[in-house]
Formats: C-alpha cells, sequence, structure tokens
C-alpha cells in the first residue's frame, strides 16, 4: 500500500505546529530550543515526502543540510545557554529581556 | 582727455575702514582703531578736493563712470554699478566727506571714554560708505542701496548703547517709521520701471524732457511716492516722529547723521529727481506744502523742549521743512544751499551740545545749566557762531541761505506768499528757540552741579583740544560757509546758484522772474527784523526775567500743554496705527496663524508620529515569546496571501 503523500504533509504540519506552540508557550530555554528542533524536524518530513513523491534528490540534498546546519545549531546554541545561565542564573526567557527599548 | 576720476574708490575707503575696525577692532589698541577711523575718511576727502581741483581745471561735467558688468540684467531691464559725479553730487560729496571727516575728528574726543569705541567707529565709516554710495549713484536703484544702508547704520546707532531700553526703542522706531517711507519709494521705482524700463537718472529725465506734453497724471504719482519716501528718510510730517526719539544715539552720531548728512538725503533725491517733480504741479506744490507745515509745527515743538539734544532735534526737522520748501518752489539749489550751510551750523550746535553735555559729566537738561559762558569758552563763541548762523542774522551762513528760499517762495505765485509768510513766523519761532538754549545753556545763573568721578577735581571746563578744533573749522564755516551765495541783490554774485545751474537747467519759474532787486532787500530786511525780534523775545524771557523754576504756571495753559506734549501725535499715532497693527497682529497673526496654523500644523504631525511609533515601540518589548509570536503570526499571514495569490494566478 501506498501511504498517500497527504498523510506525510499532515503529520509534517502537525509537527511543526506543535514545535510553534512550544517555542511560544515554554518558558524554560532548553525547551524552547526542543522546540525549535521539532520544527526542523517537521520540515524535513515534507522535504522527504516531497522527494519521494517526485523522485528527486534535492529535497533529500536539502535534509541533510538542514541536519547539519541543526547540529551546529545545538552546539552553538547549548554553548550560549551556559554562557546565559552563568551569568544570571536563570533559564527563563522572560528574564532574559536586555535587548528591549 | 578725460581724466579717470577713480569714482569707484570714494566709497571703498571707508568700507575698508569699516572691515578693519569691524573685524579686529576689539583687539586693537585704540589709537590704532582711531587711526583706522581717521585715514579713510580722510583719504575719502583728499580724493574729493583732488575731483574739486580736477573740475576747477577744467573738466567737463557731468561724469558717468560705469562698470562694463552689468549688476542685474534681466529681459526688458537692466541696472549697472554705474557712479554719476556732477555739480549737485560734488556738493554733496563735499559735505559728506568734509563735515563727516570733521565729526569723526570730534568723535575720538568724544567717545574715548565709551565701551564698544571700535564699533561706534566701524558703524560711523560704514556709514560714510553707504552715504557716498547714495549720493554717487546714477540710478535710482543704486541710492536705494545707499538710502536702506544709511538707514541700518542709522538704527545701529541710535540704538548704539543698546542696554538702554529707551535707545533699543528708538533703533527700532526710526527703523519701522522709515520702512513706512522706503515703501513709497520702492512703489516709486516699480512705476518708473513700468513706464521707463529702467532706472538710470539719465534714461528717466532725458525720456521726459524729450516729451514735453508730459505732464501730471503718472508722474505726480511717481513724484508723490518719491516724496513719502523722502518725508521717512529726512523726518517730514507726517514720518518726522522718529527724529527726536533718535537722540538716544551720541552725540556725533545726531551730529553727522541725524543733521548734517542723512536725514537730508530727502532733500538730494528730490533735487535729483527735479526732472520728474518740475512735471507735476501738484506733487510740487505738495512738497512745498509738507516742508512749510514741518517747519512750522517742528519749530513750535522745538520752543518748549528742555532737552538740549531735542531742542536741536526738532530745529533739524524744522530746517529740513525749509528744504522741502525750497524743492517745492522750484528753487533747488537754494534747497541744496540751505543743505549745506545747514550742515555746517547744526552739526556744529550738536558737537557743542555734545561739548556742553561732556563737560557736565551727562547732563542733557537745559534746566540744569546755565552759565557756562565763562567756563566753556571756546565752546560758547563756536556755539554762538551757529545760533547767530541758524536765526539767520546777517553775515552768518543761514542768512544767506534761509533768505534766498523765503525770497523764492515771496514770487512763487499767490499761494507762495502764504507759504512766505508761515516760512517767515518759523524763522521768528527758530530765532527764538535756538537764543533760548543759547541763553538757558550758557547765561544766567549756574544751576549745574559740579560733576565728580572721571573728570576729577578740576570742575567743569573745556573738553579736549581733539574736540574744539572740529568746533572752531564748523564755527568759521558757519560764518563764512554762506559767501559763496551771496545774493546779487546784495552786491554778491550767487557764485553757488550759478555752479548747480547746469543741474537743474534754467532756474525755477520763480527765480527766472526779472530779478527784483528792491523786493529782495525788502525781504531780507524783514526776515532779519523777525530774527531779532525772537532774539529779543527769548533776551526777555531768559535772560532779563530769571528762568521760573519748574518752567513755572505756563504748564497749566493750554496751548503750551498742547505743545508741550507735541500735539500729542505720537499718542495719536499709538491709536490709530501702534494699537490696531499690535492688536491685529496679537489677535489673528499670533493667536490665530502662529499659535494656530503653523504651530498647529506642526504639533499635529509631532502628535501623530508620536502616536503611530508609540503603537509600533511596544512591539519590541524585550520578550522573546512575543517575538516569536509575531515572527509566527507573520509567516502565517505571508503564507495566507502566497496562497490567495498562487490562487489567482
Amino acid at each position: 500500500m501506498v501511504v498517500p503523500i497527504a498523510w506525510y504533509l499532515v503529520l509534517s504540519a502537525a509537527l511543526f505546529s506543535l514545535g510553534v506552540c512550544g517555542f511560544l508557550i515554554k518558558r524554560n530555554i532548553i525547551t524552547v530550543f526542543m522546540s525549535i528542533e521539532l520544527m526542523l524536524n517537521g520540515v524535513n518530513l515534507a522535504f522527504i515526502a516531497f522527494a519521494n513523491r517526485w523522485h528527486q534528490v534535492d529535497g533529500q540534498i536539502f535534509v541533510f543540510f538542514v541536519m547539519v546546519v541543526a547540529a551546529a545549531e545545538a552546539a552553538v546554541g547549548l554553548a550560549i545557554i551556559i554562557a546565559v545561565f552563568r551569568s544570571r542564573n536563570t533559564l527563563n526567557v522572560d528574564q532574559i529581556d536586555l535587548m528591549k527599548l | 582727455m578725460r581724466p579717470n576720476l577713480y569714482l569707484w574708490l570714494l566709497p571703498l575707503y571707508p568700507l575698508a575702514g569699516f572691515a578693519i575696525n569691524g573685524t579686529f577692532g576689539r583687539r586693537l589698541p585704540k589709537s590704532l582703531v582711531s587711526l583706522v577711523a581717521l585715514a579713510f575718511p580722510a583719504a575719502a576727502l583728499a580724493q574729493v578736493l583732488w575731483i574739486v581741483e580736477q573740475v576747477h581745471k577744467g573738466l567737463a561735467l557731468p561724469y558717468l563712470q560705469r562698470f562694463a558688468t552689468p549688476w542685474i540684467a534681466v529681459t526688458g531691464f537692466h541696472a549697472n554699478f554705474s557712479f554719476l559725479l556732477d555739480q549737485l553730487t560734488l556738493v554733496m560729496l563735499l559735505v559728506v566727506t568734509g563735515v563727516g571727516f570733521v565729526i569723526h575728528l570730534y568723535s575720538v574726543g568724544y567717545m574715548a571714554e565709551e565701551d564698544g569705541y571700535w564699533r561706534f567707529f566701524s558703524y560711523m565709516n560704514l556709514f560714510l560708505f553707504f552715504m557716498l554710495t547714495l549720493v554717487l549713484a546714477a540710478n535710482f536703484l543704486l541710492l536705494f542701496v545707499g538710502w536702506e544702508g544709511v538707514g541700518l547704520v542709522s538704527y545701529l546707532l541710535i540704538g548704539f548703547y543698546y542696554k538702554k531700553d529707551s535707545a533699543a526703542d528708538a533703533g527700532k522706531k526710526a527703523f519701522i517709521v522709515n520702512r513706512v517711507g522706503d515703501f513709497g519709494f520702492l512703489l516709486a521705482m516699480f512705476l518708473l520701471i513700468a513706464h521707463f524700463g529702467s532706472l538710470s537718472y539719465h534714461v528717466i529725465f532725458s525720456n521726459i524732457a524729450a516729451h514735453p506734453a508730459m505732464q501730471g497724471g503718472v508722474l505726480t504719482a511717481i513724484a508723490l511716492l518719491l516724496l513719502l519716501g523722502a518725508t521717512g528718510k529726512s523726518a517730514q510730517f507726517p514720518l518726522y516722529i522718529w527724529l527726536p526719539d533718535a537722540m538716544e544715539g551720541p552725540t556725533p552720531v545726531s551730529a553727522l547723521i541725524h543733521a548734517a548728512t542723512m536725514v537730508t538725503a530727502g532733500v538730494y533725491m528730490i533735487a535729483r529727481a527735479h526732472v520728474l517733480f518740475g512735471r507735476s504741479p501738484m506733487a510740487l506744490l505738495t512738497v512745498a506744502a509738507v516742508g512749510t507745515a514741518t517747519a512750522f509745527f517742528a519749530a513750535t515743538m522745538g520752543i518748549v523742549q528742555t532737552d538740549i539734544k531735542r531742542v536741536l532735534a526738532y530745529s533739524t526737522i524744522s530746517q529740513i521743512g525749509y528744504m522741502f520748501l525750497a524743492c517745492g518752489v522750484a528753487a533747488y539749489s537754494m534747497g541744496i544751499f540751505h543743505l549745506m550751510t545747514h550742515s555746517f551750523f547744526k552739526a556744529l550746535l550738536f558737537l557743542a551740545a555734545g561739548s556742553v553735555i561732556h563737560a557736565l559729566g551727562g547732563v542733557q537738561d537745559m534746566r540744569e545749566m546755565g552759565g557756562l559762558r565763562k567756563k566753556l569758552p571756546i565752546t560758547f563763541w563756536s556755539m554762538t557762531s551757529a545760533v547767530f548762523a541758524i536765526s539767520g542774522l546777517f553775515p552768518f551762513a543761514g542768512f544767506f541761505s534761509k533768505d534766498a528760499i523765503l525770497a523764492a517762495t515771496f514770487q512763487a505765485g499767490a499761494g507762495g506768499k502764504v507759504l512766505w509768510f508761515v516760512g517767515l513766523v518759523t524763522a521768528g519761532l527758530t530765532s527764538f528757540y535756538m537764543f533760548r538754549l543759547w541763553y538757558m545753556t550758557f547765561f544766567g545763573e549756574p544751576r549745574y552741579k559740579e560733576p565728580t568721578g572721571h573728570h576729577g577735581s578740576h570742575g567743569v571746563h573745556d573738553s579736549p583740544w581733539v574736540m574744539l578744533v572740529p568746533l572752531i573749522i564748523l564755527g568759521v564755516l558757519s560764518l563764512v560757509g554762506g559767501w559763496v551765495g551771496w545774493p546779487a541783490a546784495l552786491g554778491g554774485g550767487d557764485w553757488f546758484g550759478h555752479f548747480l545751474d547746469p543741474v537743474f537747467g534754467v532756474r525755477g519759474a520763480a527765480v527766472s522772474v526779472p530779478a527784483n532787486f528792491t523786493l529782495e532787500r525788502i525781504l531780507s530786511g524783514v526776515s532779519m527784523l523777525v530774527a531779532l525780534l525772537g532774539w529779543f523775545a527769548a533776551d526777555w524771557m531768559y535772560r532779563r526775567r530769571p528762568l521760573p523754576a519748574g518752567l513755572g504756571g505756563a504748564g497749566r495753559q493750554p496751548i503750551y500743554r498742547l505743545v508741550w506734549n507735541k500735539y500729542w501725535v505720537d499718542e495719536i499715532y499709538g491709536a490709530l496705527v501702534v494699537g490696531p497693527v499690535l492688536a491685529l497682529s496679537r489677535s489673528l497673526l499670533q493667536r490665530g496663524i502662529e499659535f494656530g496654523v503653523i504651530d498647529g500644523t506642526n504639533r499635529a504631525w509631532t502628535a501623530i508620529a508620536g502616536d503611530a511609533s508609540g503603537g509600533v515601540r511596544r512591539m519590541q518589548s524585550g520578550n522573546i515569546r512575543s517575538y516569536a509570536g509575531w515572527l509566527a503570526a507573520g509567516s502565517a499571514a505571508l503564507l495566507l496571501v502566497v496562497i490567495y495569490f498562487a490562487h489567482l494566478y
């Protein structure tokens, strides 16, 4: 049986939306970070689905790029989080608001 | 071969003096400032004398010098930097540089103790620059440049003691009143451009001369507008009100600007435009009427003044009235003659008054003077020469010029008799108030307090020589200055009148009447009698009878009150002009336009910008999740747009 592409896309959209919701709702900066990863993977799924559907390799290559970037982002992002935690003793994003007017 | 006269250099000397003292004067030592201030007017005077020598050697006049490059050139109109030298200009040049230099010399002594010494002299030099431009100009536009320039310097020098409110106010008053006259002058120039397409004297006057039928009409309009300009500058009725207040300036300024030169610019201008005025009998009559009325009313106001400089101010207004009268009866050369003699004796009167004020440490009220004859001998004798001259006593300068004007007026038709009579009465009044000044200042019991302070313990004494020499020079000129115009009726040659003949063509209608020597002699005698009458009246009231304290009971008489309050003219102007203008400005222009429209527009825009940015500012909260929310909402909106438009295509 062939799974219709719409199912993949629905799953992809669901993952992405969950990521967005987590990003917006959560206060802990690590959870926010994880939500971003979730969004990236939701997008990855859509890429793969389309690559499979159209039998083109572009989408898969894109996914590799996304994974590489995500890995780099994880490394840098976690380092930043640790630096922030050391200087401010909190991981609550609502308290890290120095850049407002 | 016509020699090059380098006329353009003439105004540039004082301009250089102004530039040097105006820029570096503050840092230069006082002696150097004086040197610069005196050297440049002296250079101008020397060149004028050289020009006189050239003319004497037979240089043909008029002499025109024009710069190749036009000043203003637009379609249908152009004006040049061009200077004109003729007999009239020459007389004015001599008066301006001669009297001007003498007054500069005097100022070195008079202003020695004042702050802003360099500022004073830079303005004085600037004044000479503009005045020379005015008299040398060969077109109305360049004349107007000088005209406005002397007005500016007059404003600056009246307000020289700018820390005094009254001085600053007087400066503003002079400037604003002159605007009214200048408005007339400008309109006259516009009319000239519209009808002649040029402002050059030569073009306009030869055009008028070429059309004998051109009479009245637009020429009357132009002449009357020019007259309005002249009444402003020369302090004639109805615009004379600024001159008495102008006495707030330093005394040498009153002598140079507000007596000898600038205020006579109106007379010069009318004489210069005599071709135009000659074609409009109505305008001429107006000139004569304005002059006579001013002469009379100013003389009556001068009678009761107690401030020595204000007496002289009203006297100046009155004497310029005589010059206007002369122009009005087409006796232009006599007007210029009186201009010249007046510049001698009135400058002297002011300088001598300044010497008295100087000696008393700043007292200007004649009620606090008296008995100064012995203390200030040189001042007294030079002042005496001037008083005799202005009163018209033979053989002082004023006798010849004033008598010539009155004689010409008498012979100017039926209306002339009326004008002559008023002029004669005015001559009596003039004699009266001048001798009143003379007696109150120099005779009787001393009423002054010995000044203390910087003069030390020497008591009242005559001024330094640098001030006395100018007094002596002008004193001699007040005596002999009129002899150049010794009338034919008294056995002279009227050399001055014949010298100016080429400028004014055939002498005016009034004078072309076959010379009636007997009549002129009788008129001279009458003038002398009236002047002596004024003298005796003053003698009776101010010498034989001791001066009543505080001017006595006369203060209660209505006529005295009327004159004392200067006919309430300032108050009438205040109620009729100043008040309504102020009210209109405050209510409509300030509250309505300034606050409402201009400020309102600005405020509305700033409020809009402020509110809008205030709203947008909330988006930058610093809250990361709200940024994320906006980001998500934005991308969602973008997505919707893309989907919608994709659907369209």
